[in-house]
């Protein structure tokens, strides 16, 4: 047990450094102690004892309270680090065991130090402190689908299961005592007896998530069980309290009203619990919609609101857990949607961190609180019954309910189910704060509830927590197999709900997916209008997926490669090769992809298209700007509030998309023929010029005439697109524009109006054919052009400009590289200058206007010769499709011509 | 009106659609009724008007796929007979139906048919494959106008990258099984209808 003698070590070192410290626990009487460390201490280390200015002060005091619980987390957290140092033992002993045990030796330490035991799980700190992190995070992320689709099995198990156990236990311990079994020196009657039965039935959220997260049981049975152990909060509160007061007034006072005043405390307690939860979930959603300037403490609002909704029902006496759990469940598809893809990271790995934590300090101290001599009243016969019942109660509630519910259940609850949900019916620490909460005047037999308590939730978390996992294996429960969706899952499985539901009506069933559907409607027309940011709201829920599921493949690949920064070499994709992808979709997503990253620069240059020297000028601007700098060159930055994309950033990203681009180039062309791949070259280079160039020359009409309306001409329609992408950008990445220029929301309408399009044409064919589709407005493209906007005071160092419209947003620079990954990669601007393509385009094309002269380039940047040679016989090659498109062509350039001659 | 409805339907004709279906009596005679008050022409057959009047259908992204998938190739025409052979496929998957010998044919719900259903709503012209083009419609209808179509475009690659075997930038059916194979199309795939 090599584990153990690692785990004593920091213990050494605690109860060394302790010694003196951990008198002033909070528990114990500081003033004394303090005293006497403080002589300790002043003896040994300062030298100036006895009056004058000390030099070295020990202001243990001062710090006392921070320090110790400082200390504790410590401990904490290297006793993980210790556990999980042996492979071999975590798989078969579960941390809380482990844990569990640590605080056993850690409170024995304590007791032979202090001859006192000053530590134990004291109810308000579990209450208020480390149940709500660990809930918080429970129900911030909450499966919800899973949760809702079994809702009905979670809340008859959470209710009537609780309630089943909580009376039968209390009634049996009663019949008990009565036959003699129990000793007569538990002083207790009937209530006291279902008191205890109540605070003993329920199971606890801590325990089941920290044994079962380890047992991985699939996700039915587990959200199940956790779901139960959340919800049946409301019930043990409410049985709590009411058994408390009848207590206090003892059985022989107790009236009729007043288990119908129970019953109504139930319901108050229950649904307001719920209500100021999902109360609470609407705020924190609809804060989030503006902290757009405030990314830093974004996740800052999410702890706070989901703390006060846990603090609000606590202070309305409502249940707090139900609260929290439907605060974080409620806000969490909203929030999510709302915040930056940082703040989501944030929050997920803070809320993780503090959970874990809690939880570990919750079992520690659990341990802790056992070695504690004036706890123990030890009546064998008490915990014998009492474990016997819980058991047997629990197994027969589980059975009888499961049998119901297999009714009315899709999927049926096998009887491996019930097995494990019978034996995960853990007790745990909010038994054990529960009892200790008990008023020892009230309930004289008190010390034996906790005594008894103690022995529960040691023998359910300890043994049936070792022993789940061989069984769970034994009785081959199948597995969750902790999976991320595929996209082709994300899209089928949501055919499947939108057919559940259409067969539903035809059935005529108002069933859970007619209920659902609605539910859906709802939250879409107004929910989602509401509580999420426009830009949010107008992404389609499968396009976030999509985005998630590629961000995860590239983070794969490079987890996999390694070598992430050699190769820029711009390799032009195979997306081409398929041969059913018509040709305008990838001239939209050339568009899409130059006019939205780097093409910013093609911009620029065009704005000025006049005199050379200013071109020239512009050009090194550009350069200089958008070259990579040797890592040297860049300056650290610092400010507390606003954490900067910055050059390097950028930089970085930007190689990495190319290189992530390259890399998935290549692993799909090992899939796909070569020769394919090839042809496909030619032929994207083909389709890089004609991009190109139309983004060369609308960019030149819209900014002479914004009235210009092109009808239905591509260019334009191609230009929305653009637009819309770009918008899509900058809207979320850029903080400031979003309102000042209020562009976006105007493009979205523009942009609405191909839902009249017939449904009959494939969507792909419609971004050229449809002639439904309303003219844009002209601005909305325009002003959404992140360079449009600054025109006038333009610095000359455009990759100034563009660092701040780059996405604060990792995420939106993924969007941007993986999208082009299945389309074609955009050349790295500012390393390949485009003139002399476009120019060579303009050959082709005969343009009305002679193009402009190719601004000097620097010697490493020019094309080799042969190379353009190479290009320009692949556009030939590619003559035909490049034919169809000349008469937009033509059509945009003589526009372009009438236009300027008209200003 | 239940007990009007089930009158007309005769006793052997609830033997067979039980058989073919594994639909329950009740069951079937429930579903007579709904059939009935559906078929708003009386002639004991549902057209696609009859379909489209539930009021729920037209907010269903799929709707009209779904009414499409009711009606035999070529009719416009279903019988209750036909009505219940689709309607069969969002049968649970019984226990007491998994051990049950592989001869007998495989049921209207089985995981295969269950799958073929979906399948064949993405198929449109039924040549066993989902073709890019296919996808991108049933995809451009669950999604929102919002997006856009190069977005979609790369969507619908990527999803048929993925689940594309061979290599023919199509789903076949088998492909689209595999992809799903994972799934619990069982469950994901079934409703309960009321005993």
């Amino acid at each position: 047990m090599l584990c153990f003698t690692w785990l004593l070590l920091p213990l050494l070192l605690l109860s060394a450094a302790r010694q003196a410290p951990a008198d002033l626990s909070a528990t114990g009487q500081p003033g004394h102690a303090l005293a006497r460390s403080a002589e300790d201490h002043e003896d040994g280390g300062a030298s100036h004892h006895g009056g004058g200015y000390k030099i070295v002060q020990w202001e243990w005091s001062y710090v006392q309270t921070p320090y110790i619980i400082a200390i504790w987390l410590l401990v904490a957290s290297v006793a993980k680090i210790l556990f999980h140092f042996s492979q071999r033992f975590t798989t078969v002993v579960p941390e809380s065991c482990v844990l569990i045990l640590l605080g056993l030796v850690l409170g024995a330490v304590v007791l032979i130090a202090n001859k006192k035991q000053l530590y134990q799980l004291d109810p308000g700190l579990f209450f208020l402190f480390l149940l709500p992190t660990i809930v918080g995070d429970a129900g911030y992320f909450m499966p919800s689908r899973l949760f809702f689709d079994n809702l009905g099995a979670i809340l008859m198990y959470a209710v009537v299961g609780t309630l089943w156990n909580a009376f039968c236990t209390g009634f049996c311990l009663y019949g008990v005592k009565l036959a003699g079994v129990i000793d007569d020196k538990v002083q207790a009657g009937l209530m006291e007896f279902l008191l205890f039965g109540a605070l003993i039935s329920a199971v606890d959220p801590v325990a089941v998530l920290a044994v079962f997260e380890e047992v991985h049981v699939n996700e039915m049975l587990f959200i199940i069980v956790f779901g139960e152990s959340l919800l049946n909060d409301a019930v043990t509160v409410v049985l709590y309290k009411v058994y408390i007061s009848f207590v206090e007034v003892g059985p022989g006072n107790v009236q009729t009203a007043d288990y119908f005043k129970g019953v109504a405390s139930f319901l108050v307690v229950s649904i307001g619990g719920t209500m100021v939860g999902l109360i609470f979930a609407v705020i924190l959603a609809f804060i989030t919609r503006f902290t757009k300037k405030v990314r830093i403490i974004e996740p800052l609002f999410i702890f706070l609101l989901v703390y006060l909704a846990y603090l609000t029902a606590e202070l309305f006496s409502l249940s707090a857990i139900l609260s929290m759990t439907f605060c974080g469940i409620g806000c969490n598809k909203y929030v999510e949607a709302n915040i930056s893809q940082k703040s989501r990271t944030t929050v997920k790995y803070t809320m993780k961190t503090l959970a874990s934590i809690a939880e570990t300090i919750i079992f520690i101290f659990l341990g802790i609180s056992a070695v504690d001599k004036s706890k123990w009243a030890w009546d064998t016969g008490l915990i014998a019954c009492t474990l016997i019942f819980i058991f047997v109660f629990r197994a027969m509630g589980v059975v009888g309910q499961t049998w119901i519910l297999n009714k009315f259940r899709l999927v049926p609850l096998e009887k491996i189910d019930q097995v494990v949900m019978s034996y995960g019916g853990l007790r745990g620490a909010v038994a054990f704060a529960l009892v200790v909460l008990l008023d020892g005047e009230q309930v004289k037999a008190k010390d034996y509830f906790v005594a008894t308590t103690i022995v529960v939730v040691f023998f359910t978390v300890m043994f049936q927590g070792l022993t789940i996992k061989p069984l769970v294996k034994w009785l081959k429960v199948p597995r969750s197999t902790n999976r991320k969706p595929t996209i082709n899952e994300e899209i089928h499985e949501r055919a499947f709900d939108h057919i559940l539901a259409a067969i539903e009506d035809i059935a005529g069933l108002n069933g859970y997916h007619h209920w659902r559907d609605k539910w859906e409607q709802f939250d879409k027309n107004y929910l989602s209008k509401l509580l999420l940011r426009k830009s949010v709201y107008h992404k389609s829920e499968l396009w976030e997926a999509y985005q998630k599921i590629n961000i995860r493949d590239a983070i794969s690949v490079i987890d996999q490669g390694g070598n992430i920064l050699t190769s820029a070499r711009l390799s032009l994709p195979s997306m081409a090769s398929r041969t059913s992808f018509p040709e305008v979709t990838n001239v939209t997503n050339y568009l899409r992809e130059n006019g939205s990253g780097v093409c910013l620069d093609l911009q620029v240059i065009d704005t000025n298209p006049g005199a050379k020297v200013e071109e020239e000028t512009e050009t090194h601007h550009v350069l200089a700007g958008n070259l990579y700098k040797p890592r040297r060159r860049y300056q650290s930055h610092y400010s507390r509030h606003f954490m900067t994309v910055g050059d390097q950033e950028r930089q970085e990203r930007e190689v990495f998309q190319r290189n992530m681009r390259n890399r998935l180039e290549s692993f799909k062309s090992t899939h796909y023929k070569r020769h394919k791949k090839d042809r496909s070259q030619k032929k994207a280079r083909a389709q890089l010029h004609l991009s190109q160039l139309l983004l060369l020359l609308t960019s030149r009409v819209k900014p002479t005439n914004t009235q210009l309306r092109l009808g239905m001409t591509q260019a334009e329609l191609v230009l929305k697109r653009e637009g819309c992408s770009e918008e899509n950008k900058g809207e979320r990445s850029e903080p400031d524009k979003d309102e000042d220029v209020g562009i976006t929301f105007v493009a979205r309408k523009g942009s609405e109006t191909p839902k009249e399009r017939p449904k009959s044409v494939p969507a792909a064919l419609e971004v050229c054919q449809s002639p439904s589709v309303a003219p844009p407005s002209p601005t909305c493209g325009e002003k959404n052009l992140p360079w449009k906007g600054g025109i006038g005071t333009l610095p000359p160092c455009v990759s100034v400009e563009a660092t701040k419209i780059i996405p604060i947003d990792l995420q939106q620079a993924w969007n941007q590289s993986i999208s082009s990954l299945e389309s074609l990669a955009s050349p790295p601007v500012p390393q390949e200058p485009q003139h002399p393509r476009v120019s060579a385009l303009y050959r082709l094309s005969g343009p009305p206007r002679p193009p402009p002269p190719p601004p000097p380039v620097p010697g490493q940047f020019q094309f080799p010769g042969g190379k353009e040679e190479e290009e320009e016989s692949a556009l030939s090659q590619q003559q035909e499709p490049w034919l169809k498109k000349q008469p937009i062509l033509s059509q945009l350039c003589t526009e372009t011509k009438r236009n300027q001659h008209s200003t | 009106m239940g007990s009007r409805a089930s009158s007309l339907l005769r006793e052997e004709d609830i033997e067979e659609i039980k058989k073919e279906t594994g639909f329950s009596h009740s069951q079937i005679t429930r579903l007579y009724s709904r059939f009935h008050s559906l078929d708003k022409g009386e002639n004991g057959a549902l057209s696609r008007e009859d379909f489209q009047r539930i009021p729920e259908l037209a907010i269903n992204p799929l709707g009209d796929r779904i009414i499409n998938a009711f009606f035999p190739e070529g009719e416009d025409q279903v019988n209750f007979r036909g009505f219940m052979r689709t309607l069969a496929h969002f049968r649970p998957v019984e226990d007491n139906e998994k051990n049950k010998d592989p001869s007998a044919g495989e049921p209207l719900n089985s995981r295969n048919n269950k799958l073929l259903f979906a399948f064949r709503l993405y198929d449109l012209d039924r040549d066993d494959k989902i073709s890019r083009d296919e996808l991108l419609q049933v995809l451009r209808m669950m999604v929102g106008v919002n997006i856009s179509d190069e977005q979609l475009g790369s969507i619908a690659d990527r999803t048929i990258q993925e689940a594309d075997t061979n290599g023919d930038m199509c789903i076949s059916f088998s492909e689209f099984i595999k992809v799903l194979e994972k799934v619990d199309v069982e469950q994901k795939m079934s409703i309960r209808f009321l005993h």
